[in-house]
This record gives C-alpha cells, sequence and structure tokens, in this order.
C-alpha cells in the first residue's frame, strides 16, 4: 500500500516544503521538487505494471464523513484506467517541471511556482486515484484553484489576473451544474461510491423528475439523463467546450510550462477522464451520450475555425487544445471512452511537448508570441524544430506519429456509429483537415521563411537555442510523440482500458473497410500539410487575397466567432449594470439612506431631548409639581 | 370655634407659599427654609384634622415631622456649607452639575 500511497504524497510533501519555506530557496526551490515528481513518476509505472494484469487496486485510506447513511471515505483506486493516466500525468509532470527549471529561471516567483505546481500535480493523481464523487469533486476543484493562482502567476500584470479571473468563474459555472449532479446522484442512489452507483444503476433506470417541479413543471425526464447532463456540464467547464470554452485560450496568459501541463495535457483531461469513469452512466442514457457527442464534434470544428486564424503561437496551440478535447469528448459521446482515452494520453504528450517547444521558441525570442514577428528560426534552433515538427506531424495525424493511431481510432469509431456517426465522422474529417493546415502554418510561419523579428528589438541579444534543461524535455516527449500510439496499438490499449469501461452497443460493420478510413484521414492530413505549405510555406500573396476574398469569413474566425463579445453583451455587461445599479441606487440610495436616517433621527432627537435636563433642581421640582397637580386636578375632574 | 375650610385654607397657602419659594428663590438657605415651611403647613393640616375628628394619631405624626425636619435641616444645612465650599456661592443655578 505504501508505494502506492507515496505517489500522491510525494509531490505533496513537495508542496509543502517549498510552499512554507519558498523565501528561503531563493532559486533553489527545484532540487526539492523535481526529484519528487520523478520519483512519484517511477512509483507511478510501477503501480502501472503491478495493475497490467491483474485486479484493481483498492485503500481506503481514512472515513471522512460517516452520518447516518452518508459514507464518504478518502479511498486510493487504482484501476487500469487509473493507472494509465497516472503514468501520462505525473510523465508529463515531471518533464515540466524539468523544463521549468530552465524556462522559469530568474523568475522573482520561481520557487513559488514549484510550490504549485507540486500541488497541482498532487491533486490531479487523488483526481485520479478517487473512488467517489465527492473525494474527485474535492479535487477537481482543487485542480481547479492551481490552475487559478498558476494563470495569474504574474499577478502584477493585468491581463493575468483577468484572464485567472475568467478561467475560476468558467469553471464556476460548469463546477455548480456538477455539484447539482453530485447532489442528484447522492438523492437517487443514496451513495457516491463508484461501485455502488454502478450496482444500484438497474433499479433506477426508469426513474422520472420533474427537473421544473418547482416551477409546476409537468414534464418528467429520466433521473438518469439528467444527471449525467448535469455532471457533463461539470466536464464542459473543466475540458473547455462550448459554451464554456473561452477560459482556455485566455489561459495562455499564464507561463507557458502551466499551459503545457495544466492547459492542454493533464487539467482539461480531467472532465473526458469522468465522462470515462462514469460510462456506465452515460452508457444507460443515450440522450445524455447524444448530447456529450454533439457538444464535443461541435467543439472540435468550432475550435478548429478560430486556429486557421490566429496570430499568437500559444492561442493557436491552446485553440488546438480544444479541438483536440472535442475529438474526445465526441468518442465518449459515441461510446468510444476507450479511444476517447487513448486520444487523450497520446494529445497529453504530443500537446505538451508543442506547448513546451513554442515555449522554448518564445523564450528564444525573448517574449515575442506573434507568428507574423517569427520566421528562419528552423536554421538556429536545431532540437526545438525537429522536436515540435514531430508534435505537429502528430497532431495532424501522420503515420507512424501517435496522432495518428488515436485520432483514426476515433474517426473509424464514429464512422461506425450509424447514419449520426457519418455526420460526426465528416465533422471530424473537416477538423483534422484544418488541424494540420493551422499546424503546419505555425510550423512554416516559425521555422521558415525570412527573419521577420528584429535582431536587436528586444533584449539586445539575438535568438538562440534553448539551454539543456529545456531541451532534454522536448526530446523525452518527442520521443513519447513517436512511439506511444504505436505501442498503444500494439499492446491493445482499447482491449485493456475496455476492462473498466463497457461499451454501450454493439458496433456495426462499417461500409468502408478500416484501411480506406485510414487512408482518407490521413489524406486530409497530408492535404492540409500542402495547403499550409502553399500559402505560408513560401513567399506567396495568397493569405491576403484570400483573407480579402473571404473577409466575413476570416473576421468571424479572427474574432474567435464572437464569443467573448456575445457572453460580454449577454452577460457581463448586465452583470455589471445591475450590480452598479444595486449598489448606487439600491445600496447607497435606500439602504444607506435608511441606516444613517436611523443614526441621525436618533442624534438629533437626543440633542433635542438634552435641553429639558437642565441639571436645575428647581425645574425638576416644577415639573413634578405641575405634574402632581395635573394628576390630583384629573382625579378630582373625574371623580 | 374656627371652622375646618380655615385650617386647611392656611395650610394650603402656607404650602403654596413654601413651594413657590423652593422654586422661584435663588438663595439655597432660603429655598432650605422654604422646604420648612411646606412642612409645617402639613403639619396644621395634621394637627387640624386631629382636633376636628378626634383621633390622636395625627398629632402623634407630626412629633415625628418635626423629628425629621429637624434632622433634615442638619443634614441640609451640612450640604449646603459642603456646597458653598465647593463653588464659593450659594446661588442654585450654579449648581447644575446633575447636568452632563
Amino acid at each position: 500500500m505504501l508505494p502506492y500511497l507515496l505517489i500522491p504524497v510525494l509531490p505533496f510533501v513537495g508542496f509543502l516544503v517549498v510552499g512554507m519555506f519558498w523565501p528561503y530557496f531563493r532559486g533553489k526551490g527545484h532540487w526539492i521538487a523535481v526529484p519528487l515528481i520523478f520519483a512519484s513518476f517511477f512509483l507511478s509505472l510501477k503501480a502501472f505494471f503491478d495493475t497490467l494484469n491483474g485486479p484493481s487496486l483498492h485503500f481506503v485510506l481514512y472515513d471522512w464523513i460517516h452520518s447516518g447513511h452518508f459514507d464518504v471515505s478518502i479511498s486510493i483506486l487504482i484501476d487500469h484506467l487509473t493507472a494509465i493516466m497516472l503514468v501520462m500525468v505525473t510523465a508529463v509532470s515531471a518533464l515540466t517541471h524539468l523544463y521549468t527549471v530552465g524556462y522559469m529561471k530568474d523568475d522573482s516567483g520561481y520557487d513559488r511556482f514549484f510550490a504549485y505546481i507540486s500541488l497541482f500535480t498532487f491533486s490531479m493523481i487523488m483526481l485520479l486515484m478517487s473512488d467517489n464523487l465527492l473525494e474527485l469533486f474535492i479535487f477537481w476543484e482543487a485542480v481547479g484553484f492551481c490552475s487559478y493562482v498558476l494563470i495569474a502567476h504574474w499577478y502584477e500584470r493585468k491581463p493575468s489576473w483577468v484572464a485567472a479571473n475568467k478561467a475560476f468563474i468558467m469553471n464556476r459555472v460548469g463546477d455548480f451544474g456538477f455539484l447539482l449532479g453530485i447532489l442528484l446522484t447522492y438523492t437517487t442512489f443514496g451513495t457516491l461510491t463508484y461501485s455502488e452507483i454502478f450496482a444500484k444503476l438497474p433499479q433506477h433506470l426508469h426513474d422520472t423528475i420533474r427537473v421544473l417541479g418547482a416551477f409546476n413543471g409537468l414534464h418528467a425526464s429520466s433521473v438518469i439523463t439528467v444527471i449525467a447532463l448535469l455532471l457533463f456540464v461539470g466536464a464542459v467547464g473543466k475540458s473547455a467546450q462550448i459554451p464554456l470554452h473561452p477560459w482556455l485560450p485566455d489561459a495562455m496568459e499564464g507561463p507557458t510550462p502551466i499551459s503545457a501541463l495544466i492547459h492542454a495535457a493533464t487539467m482539461v483531461t480531467a472532465g473526458i477522464f469522468m465522462i470515462a469513469r462514469l460510462s456506465p452512466i452515460y452508457n444507460a442514457s443515450p440522450t445524455a451520450l447524444s448530447v456529450v457527442a454533439w457538444t464535443g464534434a461541435l467543439t472540435a470544428f468550432v475550435a478548429a475555425t478560430i486556429a486557421l486564424t490566429q496570430r499568437d503561437i500559444k492561442k493557436i496551440v491552446a485553440y488546438s487544445t480544444m479541438s483536440q478535447l472535442g475529438y474526445m469528448v465526441m468518442a465518449c459521446g459515441i461510446g468510444a471512452y476507450g479511444a476517447g482515452i487513448f486520444h487523450l494520453l497520446t494529445h497529453g504528450f504530443f500537446k505538451g511537448l508543442l506547448f513546451l517547444a513554442a515555449g522554448s521558441v518564445i523564450h528564444a525570442l525573448a517574449g515575442e508570441q506573434d507568428v507574423f514577428r517569427m520566421g528562419g528560426l528552423g536554421k538556429i534552433m536545431k532540437i526545438t524544430f525537429p522536436t515540435m515538427l514531430i508534435g505537429s506531424l502528430a497532431l495532424s495525424g501522420i503515420p507512424p506519429f501517435a496522432g495518428f493511431y488515436s485520432k483514426d481510432l476515433i474517426l473509424s469509431m464514429a464512422f461506425q456509429d450509424g447514419m449520426i456517426g457519418h455526420v460526426f465522422w465528416v465533422i471530424g474529417v473537416a477538423t483534422a483537415l484544418m488541424t494540420a493546415f493551422y499546424s503546419f502554418r505555425l510550423i512554416f510561419m516559425v521555422f521558415s521563411g525570412k527573419e521577420r523579428f528584429s535582431h536587436d528589438g528586444h533584449h539586445g541579444h539575438a535568438p538562440h537555442e534553448s539551454p539543456v534543461v529545456i531541451t532534454i524535455p522536448l526530446l523525452c516527449l518527442a520521443a513519447l510523440a513517436v512511439v506511444a500510439g504505436w505501442l498503444g496499438e500494439r499492446y491493445d490499449i482499447i482491449g485493456y482500458l475496455a476492462q473498466d469501461m463497457t461499451i454501450p452497443h454493439a458496433v456495426g460493420k462499417p461500409e468502408l473497410s478500416e484501411s480506406a478510413l485510414k487512408t482518407i484521414s490521413v489524406m486530409a492530413g497530408v492535404v492540409g500539410i500542402l495547403i499550409a505549405f502553399v500559402m505560408y510555406g513560401r513567399p506567396s500573396e495568397l493569405p491576403q487575397i484570400l483573407a480579402r476574398m473571404f473577409q466575413p469569413l476570416f473576421r468571424f474566425s479572427q474574432n474567435k466567432w464572437y464569443f467573448d463579445e456575445l457572453y460580454d453583451l449577454v452577460f457581463v455587461r448586465p452583470t455589471i449594470f445591475l450590480s452598479r445599479l444595486l449598489w448606487v441606487e439600491v445600496d447607497k440610495g435606500v439602504i444607506d439612506t435608511a441606516v444613517n436616517g436611523v443614526a441621525s433621527f436618533c442624534r438629533f432627537g437626543g440633542a433635542a431631548m438634552r435641553r429639558i435636563q437642565t441639571g436645575q433642581i428647581q425645574n425638576y421640582a416644577l415639573v413634578m409639581a405641575l405634574g402632581l397637580f395635573g394628576m390630583v386636578s384629573l382625579y378630582l375632574l373625574i371623580k | 370655634m374656627v371652622p375646618l375650610s380655615w385650617y386647611v385654607a392656611l395650610s394650603s397657602l402656607l404650602f403654596l407659599i413654601g413651594l413657590v419659594g423652593v422654586l422661584i428663590r435663588r438663595n439655597i438657605v432660603i429655598v432650605l427654609l422654604c422646604i420648612e415651611i411646606m412642612l409645617n403647613a402639613v403639619n396644621i393640616n395634621f394637627v387640624a384634622f386631629s382636633k376636628y375628628q378626634h383621633v390622636i394619631d395625627a398629632q402623634i405624626f407630626v412629633f415625628f415631622v418635626i423629628t425629621v425636619a429637624a434632622a433634615e435641616v442638619a443634614i441640609g444645612l451640612g450640604i449646603i456649607i459642603a456646597l458653598f465650599r465647593l463653588k464659593e456661592t450659594i446661588n442654585i443655578d450654579e449648581f447644575n452639575i446633575l447636568k452632563l
């Protein structure tokens, strides 16, 4: 039990030590945090091999809440799904820790940063290991908090804390739904432990609930569907699906290691992990599954179209993340949980790689993020360029790189899912084409062509290859991005994962053969790369001409489908207007007036009454005599 | 024989004189004297009623009143002397320290 317990505890120790004493480390915090996280990674590997062919491990650490029929314990559950996720999370986290040593050098918050990424890793590991919804929810919130503090790492800069607030508030919206889902789960099943929920599932398949009962609504919906959809709202927030996605691209204001670790490889995948973990609930509700699938497909497509025209290197990668998350959610929605998790794992490696490579480019150019002011870096950055190329090939789904296996699997699973599945397949292939296009637009803009940056502009030094602590993680991740997909295929990861996740329905026979499907999606990737080459691979006026020809579409994409503007108009402005109204008119106008009115009434009333009290005994005596006279007269009069 | 009402009228008159004196005079010694007048107005009432009603109790009560009045004067004069030492005046308007 101890080795497994140490997996989350080691990063937590790192957080406590570095976090409590960070002013004393003075840039030496990595000597604590990095070895601990690597130890945690090796223990995760051990846990993975321990559970490879055996049953899942389950320990109860302690009974946390024991109240009547309500039982919640803090437990460790390592089944196949958790084990493989643990390996991915700790591997990416360890490499990111190493990368941070080089990337964040000389940052004023260096040690604080290490404390928080250790805390994040701990929370993520516990999220994966939880065996009940409440434990999951707590660490779900904890990773959200870590994301918030890390986006706001450079809190002196306004865009940072604005982005951090945005991420936090948007996640709150999702988490509210998630919490409601947990409450409804408890009222329905009387337990929050996964295994008990799944065991009781068949008894409640036909239960209904009147969602609008409080408003006399009569429409009864299936409890399972409502639970699944409410929990999915949480996943929508955490995994940046439409309509709760705008926080993810904005979160790129944080330091690049955070973008790689939290906003690409690990935390944003928590939503997909949750859906896969609760797959029996989703399987029981076809309605919820189709909502999930459509949300995913829509997100994949919308994010890809936005990424086509972005200029910020990190935003492009961020939108590609969102698009790939859409793929995974779509895969879960069509019941291909295994394929979704497989893509999640390969994506974790190559997207972590892409982000870290992008960070390396930004580092080389001393903070420049606009791809239109880069170019020709391939000659200078001899390690970053090939690794980023590998990442982009993997993202575009070109064999034999990792993305090819997982993305193809999702697409062919979609194709086998009947008529609607064909629609998803078409959306998926179109998205794959766009993905290849914008990935290679990025590659060509950054690494080939003329140098569009100024040599002496930024801090007076020429672009240079990054130090070895940055390039080693890049090389490791590049190796993983090459082999992860092949390994998954070779050792039948789907079969391995299927031991924990059930498939909702039998898969039909596709009209097209597997190889034909693969050819089509690879072709889509290749065509995307070719278009990118034609437009950006050599000097060309084509991009400007196309932008002018499709001006409205171009603007639509460049302005991110006007989601921010829409939310600003519908939610932010009315909220601010209402708040200001309540502040100025109601709070200051009515409440303050009333409170101050009571106070000044007492004050002036007191001042007036004070005149009666003269201190002259004779006045008092006069009043007494007059009162007595009055009373006696009254008595005589009445009598 | 003088009717009872005359005694009552005399008593009321004396009481009013005493009361008005207490209320309007500024000299604190006069105020004390006026209080004595009021007490004695009451005594006249007691004695008059005692005589006309043939009850002896009221006359006994008068002794009590006189005794109390003597004690009161002793204390009252003592207080006045203390006040005079404090304020160097016997004007009652100056003694308004009951007010904040």
